[in-house]
């Protein structure tokens, strides 16, 4: 097991300045997820026009994977539309459980992959894009039909 | 006693973690198993396994002195009276429940005040929580000291006759904090309340006698103290488990059975609804037989010395902080801490990578990580197979960790 496979430069750089960090106005959508397994929160908010991410903010508390996920989650999401972010995060997710990814898709966010050889962390990778969904579904532009 | 001795018992310090040897410094969350205790197991599956209690064959007897066996060493162990004060639970979480909700709630009234410290475990805080809003008591907390403890003048002001119940943990899983349990149970009993006592993180690190401590209910789990997972313990006073109603009903724990009302058995055996753990409760006899053959006096010592030696070693890191008492101060087993700018799951992660376990997260005590003002913290716990080279071991990876992000993001 190499600590440098998990803490790659790109993450700690995130981790240490973390993007889009903030708050917007109260007509965004907002979702707040904590891992009660260990304490984690993020509250992410998305502003979607016309099924299109304009933009995105994070706040949180959490460990350097779990805050570096959720900034550069925001940058990769920005100007997407839902479905978009949504196929970037079922990639995302296929990456660090180890599981076959088109990783070309992932940019920044492949530094990311050595979560797949940490079990125990890939929680704290998915925090944010489990916040994401939420928030997706939210929005009413995941593209499941509402009933 | 010799630690390097006692490892040779167990078979797990064989392994190799990340190409390291094990150090294992995750007790408080569940101790390892001794050959003595895994051969007891085995043993009993394959030459006294056996329903407990009916039957008249030859196995039945066997796996029925065998359980019974256990409940008596128990008992000795912490001193009960009598192994009819031991009811046999799956741990410290159902013990505490079943106060709960076969004592508590039916003499909880309006008014009435349950007393306990904000730094308890979440398994002696919710049951609390849900008794009072089932019958509208009121939860009241004792304030701690800058260093966890919590004196006696506060317990005195804040124990009154409207009290019904104090719930307390005999050592903090966080702080490593020894309470006064039994100078509390004078002051609880004075005022006429029960006293409930969290022994998860005590039982298995220092001798307790539940006579001399006077407590009236104590709760214990046995995977921390060397003995399988899914065995616990309650232990009672006699009169307050003829009071106390079982929480589960069925098979095992009844007298008569009518069509349409029924009765119990005596305690403990009405508290044991179901085939009870039986192994477990086997494999937690073997495991006190090996802790008395070491002597609790010398494991709790050990413990406390590895624990203060970490808290001085620690305190020698720019950017550590240490929660709890002090170096020098009474502290049992255990030792939280904090790296500046490095959340515990990234020092835990570093650790491991050195094949040292440690815990990160809020540890069951979510009040408490508010109080000290973090989302999370690391805990090293110690017992009686860690040495002074595990404590090196420790400090050296955490040195590491800290150089490690501090490159990474300094």
């Amino acid at each position: 097991m190499q600590l440098d496979d998990l803490y790659r430069q790109v993450i700690m750089d995130h981790y240490q300045h973390p993007r889009n960090q903030g708050q917007l106005a109260d007509d965004a959508i907002a979702v707040d997820l904590r891992n009660p397994s260990c304490g984690d929160e993020i509250r992410l908010q998305l502003l979607v026009e016309d099924g299109v991410v304009k933009d995105v903010r994070f706040r949180g508390s959490g460990c350097s994977i779990s805050m570096a996920s959720a900034s550069m989650m925001t940058d990769a999401i920005k100007g997407k539309s839902i479905p978009e972010a949504l196929q970037l995060a079922q990639t995302f997710r296929e990456m660090v459980k180890g599981e076959p990814a088109d990783l070309d898709q992932l940019g920044e966010l492949e530094s990311l992959q050595g979560v797949s050889k940490f079990p125990a962390r890939i929680k704290c990778a998915t925090l944010a894009w489990q916040a994401l969904e939420r928030a997706a579904e939210a929005s009413g532009a995941d593209g499941e039909a509402k009933a | 006693m010799n630690p390097l001795a006692i490892r040779d018992d167990f078979p797990i310090f064989q392994e190799k973690i990340n190409g390291h040897p094990l150090v294992y410094l995750d007790n408080a969350a569940t101790s390892q198993k001794p050959r003595q205790v895994l051969d007891v197991l085995r043993r009993y599956y394959e030459s006294e396994n056996s329903n407990v209690h009916r039957g008249v064959h030859t196995l039945g007897t066997r796996a029925t002195e065998a359980y019974e066996g256990a409940r008596e060493k128990i008992a000795r162990f912490i001193n009960a009276p009598s192994p009819y004060q031991i009811v046999f639970t799956r741990g410290t979480t159902e013990s505490i429940n079943m106060v709960a909700h076969g004592y508590a709630r039916a003499r909880l009234q309006a008014g009435d005040e349950i007393v306990l410290p904000p730094s308890e475990h979440h398994s002696n805080l919710i049951p609390w929580q849900q008794a009072a809003r089932a019958t509208g008591a009121t939860l009241r907390y004792l304030p701690l000291q800058e260093d966890g403890t919590i004196r006696l003048e506060d317990v005195e002001a804040a124990v009154t006759d409207r009290t019904k119940i104090v719930a307390i943990a005999h050592v903090s899983n966080v702080l490593g904090t020894v309470n006064p349990v039994r100078e509390i149970a004078e002051i609880a009993h004075r005022h006429g309340a029960v006293i409930v006592v969290d022994g998860a993180q005590s039982v298995p690190h220092m001798p307790t006698d539940v006579q001399e401590l006077d407590c009236d209910f104590l709760a214990f789990s046995g995977h921390k103290m060397l003995g399988p997972t899914g065995i616990g313990v309650l232990y009672g006073k006699p009169s307050l488990l003829a009071e106390m109603e079982p929480t589960y009903f069925g098979g095992e724990m009844i007298d008569v059975v009518e069509l349409h009302e029924s009765t119990w058995k005596e305690a403990p055996w009405k508290f044991e609804g179901g085939t009870p753990i039986i192994a477990g409760a086997i494999g937690l006899g073997a495991a006190v037989d090996y802790l008395s053959r070491i002597g609790m006096e010398e494991i709790a010592k050990h413990d406390a010395h590895l624990a203060d030696l970490a808290v001085r070693r620690l305190e020698e890191i720019d950017g550590v902080t240490v929660y709890g008492p002090g170096p020098g101060k009474p502290r049992a087993g255990l030792v939280t801490f904090n790296l500046d700018g490095v959340h515990p799951h990234d020092v835990a992660t570093v650790l491991d990578a050195a094949g040292i376990a440690v815990r990160a997260g809020h540890h069951c005590a979510q009040p408490l990580m508010r109080i000290l003002n973090v989302g999370a913290t690391a805990r090293a716990s110690f017992y009686l197979y860690n040495t002074e080279d595990d404590v090196d071991a420790f400090v050296a990876a955490l040195k590491q960790a800290k150089e490690f992000f501090g490159h990474a993001i300094g």
